[in-house]
């Protein structure tokens, strides 16, 4: 029978995860449903799970004069409800589940899961976000664009978990996360997208943009943001049509029962020439 | 199996089972608390809205092992208080009920969101139900029913 180990600290947990394998079930949102049950019978895991919801050390948001950090198993709505959290990620929280799934879902959970149409990795990514991974004898930080590797693949060796999700603190002058999906509590974006700039004397000195659901992972490209830094808001808004085309090739959406990939590359698209617009 | 202690309904309970059983099943078959209805089973529907900690959360997406230590209502549980009254009374008046399978999942979620934001805007109440579905009423009346506990209810929440 599968087993499941109820840890009392992050220590034992740690311990216990370097002796055998476990899979770790966090909020248990996505855990649950991935291997939904037949009623009344036990979850239907594969393989041993341990339950690290309730682990205090991952839990709670910490404002530091340069950083926010978030523990990995804070719920998303507590997230949402903390005065430090960043706009941008309250933006994004506020469009993901509904009110249930967001009092049991965790940010580290919606991190590991490597959905490509994973909320709260658009905003993550663009704000470099570190996380912070521990075993029994190592602690490392690693960038999330490192660490989603693919599809649901995600480099967490089995006896790791994800303690912290750590944000730079960002003053953009205007950030903006869309998302376009059937309905507000389903389970899955058709496509996401963020934007954000920063303005000073009317110039660009900071100009990020990030797409979900139209690649395998989310899609960022720094070496073309950085074109446009420097360049007068002018310059930015008559450049529209080319950042557009910069991007075109990288939206390629895998064509499933969503929406079709033309669709989703359009509507991109649209939102990220009228992010530039609002500007 | 795992000891699990935890509040139900305002009273300390402990057993000891399998750690990987869903809260829902906990609580219908260990319990008998069957107003916690499984509609989906995919945390979509809200048929099976408990409170957690005050919180509205659906029990077939809560594993019991995440329930340790934590306080659970259910609607039998709600049904004790005052403020079920007044929502209860809100849902006649306004014809909130019809077949009645989502409406434990719709007063649990009308708690777990006026406990939070006791005067909420149109657009407020429609995010807090935004987790539960209807197949009967179309919503409007729900959301009218909820309009009308905050007058009724006048400072209750
Ligand atoms: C009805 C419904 C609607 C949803 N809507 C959205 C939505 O709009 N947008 C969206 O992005 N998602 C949505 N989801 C998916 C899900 O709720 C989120 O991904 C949530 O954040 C998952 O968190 P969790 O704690 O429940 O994860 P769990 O289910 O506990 O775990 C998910 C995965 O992460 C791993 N994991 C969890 N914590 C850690 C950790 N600390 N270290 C290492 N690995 C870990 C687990 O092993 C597992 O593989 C929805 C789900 C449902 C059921
Ligand atoms: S049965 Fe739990 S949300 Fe539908
Ligand atoms: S009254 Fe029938 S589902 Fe709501």
């Amino acid at each position: 029978m599968v087993e499941g180990y109820i840890p009392t600290s992050l220590s034992d947990a740690l311990t216990e995860l370097a002796n055998h394998p476990y899979r770790l079930v966090a909020g248990g949102t996505d855990m649950l449903v991935q291997h939904h049950n037949l009623k009344t019978l036990p979850i239907n895991f594969k393989q041993d799970v341990m339950y690290i919801a309730n682990l205090s050390e991952l839990q709670g948001i910490q404002e530091e004069e340069e950083f926010i950090t978030i523990g990995a198993c804070e719920p998303l709505e507590s997230i949402l409800e903390h005065p430090a959290t960043p706009k941008l990620l309250k933006d994004t929280i506020l469009e993901m589940a509904s009110p249930a799934i967001r009092h049991a879902g965790t940010l580290g959970g919606n991190i590991a899961n490597a959905s490509p149409a994973g909320d709260s990795l658009v905003p993550l990514y663009l704000m470099n976000a570190m996380l912070e991974i521990q075993s029994k004898d190592r602690t490392r930080r690693v960038d999330i664009k490192e660490f989603i590797t693919g599809v649901r693949k995600i480099a967490l060796e089995p006896n790791e978990i994800i303690t912290k999700i750590i944000l730079d603190k960002i003053d953009f002058t205007k950030a903006t996360f869309r998302k376009v999906g059937p309905r507000r509590s389903d389970a899955i974006s058709k496509l996401s997208f963020a934007g954000a700039v920063t303005i000073q004397d009317n110039l660009v000195m900071d100009f990020r943009i990030a797409f979900g659901s139209v690649n395998i992972t989310v899609v960022r490209h720094p070496e073309i943001e950085c074109q446009f830094i420097t360049k007068t808001v002018q310059e930015l808004k008559q450049n529209k049509e080319h950042i557009v085309s910069l991007y075109r090739e990288y939206i390629r959406p895998i064509d499933d029962q969503r929406s079709n990939k033309e669709y989703r590359k359009q509507v991109s698209l649209n939102l990220l020439r009228q992010f530039i617009d609002t500007i | 199996m795992a000891k699990i202690t935890f509040q139900l309904n305002g009273k300390p309970v402990q057993l000891d089972t399998n750690p990987n059983r869903r809260l829902l099943d906990v609580l219908r078959e260990d319990f008998s608390l069957t107003g916690v209805k499984e509609g989906c089973g995919e945390g979509e529907c809200g048929a099976c809205a408990v409170l957690m900690n005050h919180e509205i959360v659906n029990s077939c997406s809560v594993p019991i092992a995440n329930v340790i230590n934590k306080e659970i209502v259910t609607i039998e549980g709600f049904s004790q208080t005052h403020r079920y009254d007044i929502l209860r009374n809100a849902f006649e008046e306004e014809g909130a009920v019809q077949c009645g399978f989502c409406t434990p999942g719709m007063m649990i979620a009308s708690e777990s969101l006026l406990n939070k934001n006791a005067n909420p805007t149109e657009e407020e109440i429609k995010i807090g139900l935004s987790g539960n579905l209807c197949r009967c009423t179309g919503y409007n009346m729900i959301i009218k029913a909820i309009q009308r506990a905050v007058k009724d209810g006048d400072g209750t929440w």
